[in-house]
């Protein structure tokens, strides 16, 4: 093929074009493979926003919802419960919730909307264990002497408060994620969604 | 010669080619959002009591032309959450005690009823307007395209009654074939011409509803195959550039 | 090139044969010059095997072989391929490039093997390759099959049920070897399973495998051309075949051709029709699988139907076992019989372009037998259409069996010392 070694200016151009039309079809091509990947309809549907009825919801009761397949913690705090909060505010890491862990309407000292009612989910920021409730103060397995009630994660030993922050010094590098939620009436939460998008 | 023993061996084909026919009307299907709709609620009314449509979900009837709020408040009567399917309460083994056998899954029952007499929309458009009394049958109905069906005509208030009048006629082959006529008995409340219209509008949206994604899949094919075109001619250019080194 | 992709491709070609391989495959593997349109089918078989394996791949994802029933009462299987066409995001074209692929795999590879005969594709000293092409069919053929089980229909369940059923035929131990086929009496859940796992593992390795030996095979010898002469016996100064040209980049550019000119009719029948009129999607399959009630009318997928109606045809009892066992034997045949055309054929000459006008007449009456055999296997069979389906695997057979004579007394033309261009 020794006749045609020089540039041949117009093939070089037209095996430019060529090959970058071929590479859009290429990618074009890849377009439904990657959309494939992503959560169909049914995961959608069941990743859903949740309708929560709390008017049963008593004081220092907790109930745990299922929201994408995640376990999410309805808490109707107590006046204590909430005292709590003063007092763990200089042992907590981010006790001003300054890390998007919640929603901007959640980024208070009490991270709800409602001061008593928390929605928090329930997985540790550390490695997805879901933390179990210890609400009773004082002295328990795992935790001080001057406890005053909070969560404890069974896997690594974070720690969190009455509001989901975790304490300073333990595994767990953030507080607990607030997930959207918006309140329908005074008994009915939805999860999932906020009308802020 | 070539010719000779092709007529020869094809011949026999074209007198062989005969079976028994079916003979179905051509159904107006639409793809208009109006008869969509008007089609999804008289599914949801007539249809969906006893059969299902389990692989469709709620929200999608958006995609022809009705809002969440909509859907939620005039035909989710058998869901809670509008991404759940079209489920019906009915159990299954009692359906079959009722009728025969379970009412199938509607979903894609307009893509299963094609033959080579006509598409799913011709059949159950046939199906659906070709109902009449039957004494003999337990529910009282029999049908035209589908002999001894266990399912009855729960379009009989809108259509009414039709009588068969069956008449004999020799096939050419020595047998006999039974042709059937409808007429008109104890009247509806629709018009034969409403009926028609409304059957339309419930064939086309168990048509779209067996595909809803037909029309996205013809528009996307457009566009792929003029831009195939285009790479066809680029490829086709280039080949001639270079094989104009090869004599 | 630069130095240091040069010292970078050293490094490889050191212990690895890459530079080797490519120049042995493609910049220096010296190929006719004169390959027409037939030429085309063997690169379109290989793009359509990628297509079904990477569209295969992504079903696999979000398919499930399971025969139960879900709380709607709708064979899991079968719901789950709804699912994809429904809920899965692009899920319906992956679907669709899928089992449109299963047929354009079939017309390609016919059109391949139609190409073998036309030109001699398969004597001295391509008999390998035409082994491992029939081969490549025969695993290509079980493919389809049990891959066709899998969405669950009833065309799937009852296609499966009858073709099992054949392997009950053999004497002695037919019955118990299609009990073992299925795992269980029925076509169950036993069997749904089996078949999944040979169609997304067992066989496509064979295929893989198979098409690797086809192709190594094809360079080792040299590819014939239209002509049927020998390209490497005329050779020029340099030492490469005067009718050769390197397959990169000539032959690269002109299958790119072919393949944007197939991908355009296949984009046609994935986007417009991808039923294919019910030939590449059976309406009857819309229909979740029922044991307990057969379709009025079950037709295996058009693929296969030329070799089904040489089963029918059989109708006859041989040495006291009865028509059904010698209807799998003539089907078994039909295919492995392929495998001895090259010695079967006697011809002096390879390509039709100088056979003489028996040897065309036969390939003609042949071709037509094959297409009416497929006609009539998606028909439901009567009287007459037996006898005519019995006429034409008489010609089938015919063809191959007879080829030793007709060959050799046939009037060919001389061929000539270079390609024709």
């Amino acid at each position: 093929m020794s006749v045609d070694q020089k540039v041949d200016a117009g093939r070089r151009q037209l095996l430019l074009v060529t090959s970058a039309a071929g590479g859009v079809g290429a990618v074009a091509a890849a377009v439904p493979f990657v959309a494939s990947l992503t959560p169909s309809e049914r995961a959608k549907a069941a990743g859903a926003p949740v309708e929560v009825d709390i008017s049963k919801l008593q004081p220092g009761q907790m109930m745990t919802v299922e929201w994408r397949g995640k376990p999410v913690w309805i808490i109707n705090r107590t006046k204590e419960m909430l005292d709590s909060l003063k007092k763990t505010d200089s042992e907590v890491s981010d006790p001003k919730s300054e890390k998007p862990m919640q929603p901007a309407y959640a980024q208070n000292e009490t991270r709800s909307i409602k001061p008593e009612i928390l929605v928090a989910v329930g997985i540790c920021t550390h490695l997805g264990c879901s933390p179990s409730d210890k609400f009773k103060t004082g002295a328990e397995s795992g935790v001080a002497a001057d406890w005053p009630g909070g969560f404890l994660c069974p896997c690594h030993g974070s720690t969190f408060d009455m509001a989901g922050r975790v304490y300073k010094s333990k595994p767990a590098p953030d507080n607990l994620e607030i997930p959207p939620h918006k309140y329908l009436s005074d008994a009915k939460i939805i999860i999932g969604e906020d009308g802020k998008a | 010669m070539k010719k000779l023993l092709t007529s020869l061996l094809f011949a026999p084909l074209l007198a062989l080619a005969s079976g028994p026919e079916l003979h179905l009307d051509k159904a107006p299907v639409s793809t208009e959002p109006a008869a969509l709709q008007n089609g999804a609620k008289l599914f949801v009314n007539y249809c969906l009591n006893c059969h299902g449509a389990s692989y469709m979900r709620y929200n999608r009837l958006q995609q022809i032309g009705l809002s969440e709020q909509m859907i939620k408040d005039n035909l989710m009567f058998t869901a809670d959450k509008i991404g759940e399917p079209m489920r019906i309460a009915m159990q299954r083994d009692e359906a079959k005690v009722w009728f025969g056998a379970a009412p199938p899954d509607l979903t894609v029952i307009s893509r299963s009823r094609a033959s080579e007499f006509g598409s799913g929309a011709d059949w159950l458009y046939t199906y659906l307007r070709g109902f009449y009394r039957d004494s003999e049958r337990p529910t009282g109905w029999n049908n035209v395209v589908f002999e001894n069906v266990g399912m009855p005509h729960v379009l009989y208030e809108l259509q009414g009654e039709q009588v068969a009048k069956v008449e004999e006629k020799d096939d050419g082959h020595g047998g006999k074939t039974k042709v059937i006529h409808l007429e008109q008995g104890k009247p509806g409340t629709m018009s034969k011409e409403d009926y028609d219209k409304s059957v339309a509008d419930l064939v086309s949206f168990l048509t779209w509803m067996g595909e809803p994604m037909a029309e996205t899949r013809k528009s996307i094919g457009s566009i792929v195959i003029a831009f195939l075109g285009v790479l066809f001619v680029l490829s086709y250019l280039l080949k001639k550039n270079y094989w104009k080194d090869i004599h | 090139m630069t130095t240091k992709s040069q010292a970078v491709l050293d490094w490889i070609d050191a212990r690895f044969p890459l530079t080797s391989t490519i120049k042995g495959h493609l910049t220096e593997y010296y190929a006719p010059k004169n390959f027409n349109f037939w030429y085309f089918f063997g690169s379109l078989a290989l793009l359509v095997l990628v297509i079904q394996i990477v569209t295969g791949i992504f079903l696999v994802m979000h398919y499930k072989p399971d025969a139960s029933l879900n709380a709607s009462g709708v064979p899991v299987a079968f719901a789950s391929v709804e699912y994809i066409m429904r809920d899965v995001p692009g899920g319906w074209l992956i679907r669709y490039m899928h089992s449109t692929g299963a047929s354009a795999f079939f017309i390609v590879v016919y059109l391949h093997m139609f190409r073998g005969l036309l030109y001699g594709s398969y004597r001295k000293p391509r008999e390998l390759i035409w082994i491992f092409g029939t081969l490549i069919f025969l695993a290509l053929m079980a493919e389809a099959f049990m891959g066709y089980l899998l969405p669950w229909g009833q065309m799937s369940f009852w296609g499966a049920q009858v073709i099992v059923n054949l392997f009950s035929a053999i004497p002695v131990i037919g019955p118990d070897l299609s009990v073992v086929i299925r795992g269980d009496f029925v076509v169950s859940d036993a069997t749904l399973n089996r078949f999944f796992s040979f169609h997304v593992i067992a066989v496509p390795l064979i295929l893989i495998g198979l098409v690797a030996a086809h192709i190594v095979a094809l360079h080792e010898v040299g590819s014939n051309n239209p002509d049927g002469v020998e390209i490497k016996k005329k050779k020029g100064a340099d030492g490469h075949p005067l009718d050769g040209i390197p397959f990169h980049p000539y032959y690269t550019v002109k299958d790119i051709v072919g393949v944007v000119g197939f991908l355009i009719v296949f984009s046609f029948i994935v986007f417009f029709a991808p039923e294919g009129g019910g030939y590449f999607l059976e309406f009857n399959n819309f229909i979740p699988a029922d044991p307990l009630k057969t379709p009025p009318h079950i037709a295996p997928v058009w693929y296969f139907t030329p070799f089904y109606s040489i089963l029918r045809a059989v109708t006859y009892p041989l040495f006291g076992i009865d028509a059904k066992f010698w209807g799998v034997v003539a089907m078994g045949a039909a295919v492995v019989i392929i495998a001895f055309l090259p010695w079967l054929d006697r011809s002096p000459v390879k390509s039709i372009r100088y056979k003489g006008g028996l040897f065309k007449l036969i390939l003609t009456v042949f071709i037509i037998a094959f297409f009416i055999l497929g006609y009539l296997g998606v028909l439901p069979p009567t009287p007459g259409r037996t006898i005519v389906s019995q006429i034409c695997s008489v010609i089938y057979f015919g063809f191959f069996l007879l080829m030793p004579w007709y060959s050799k007394m046939d009037k060919c033309k001389p061929e000539p010392d270079r390609v024709t261009g």
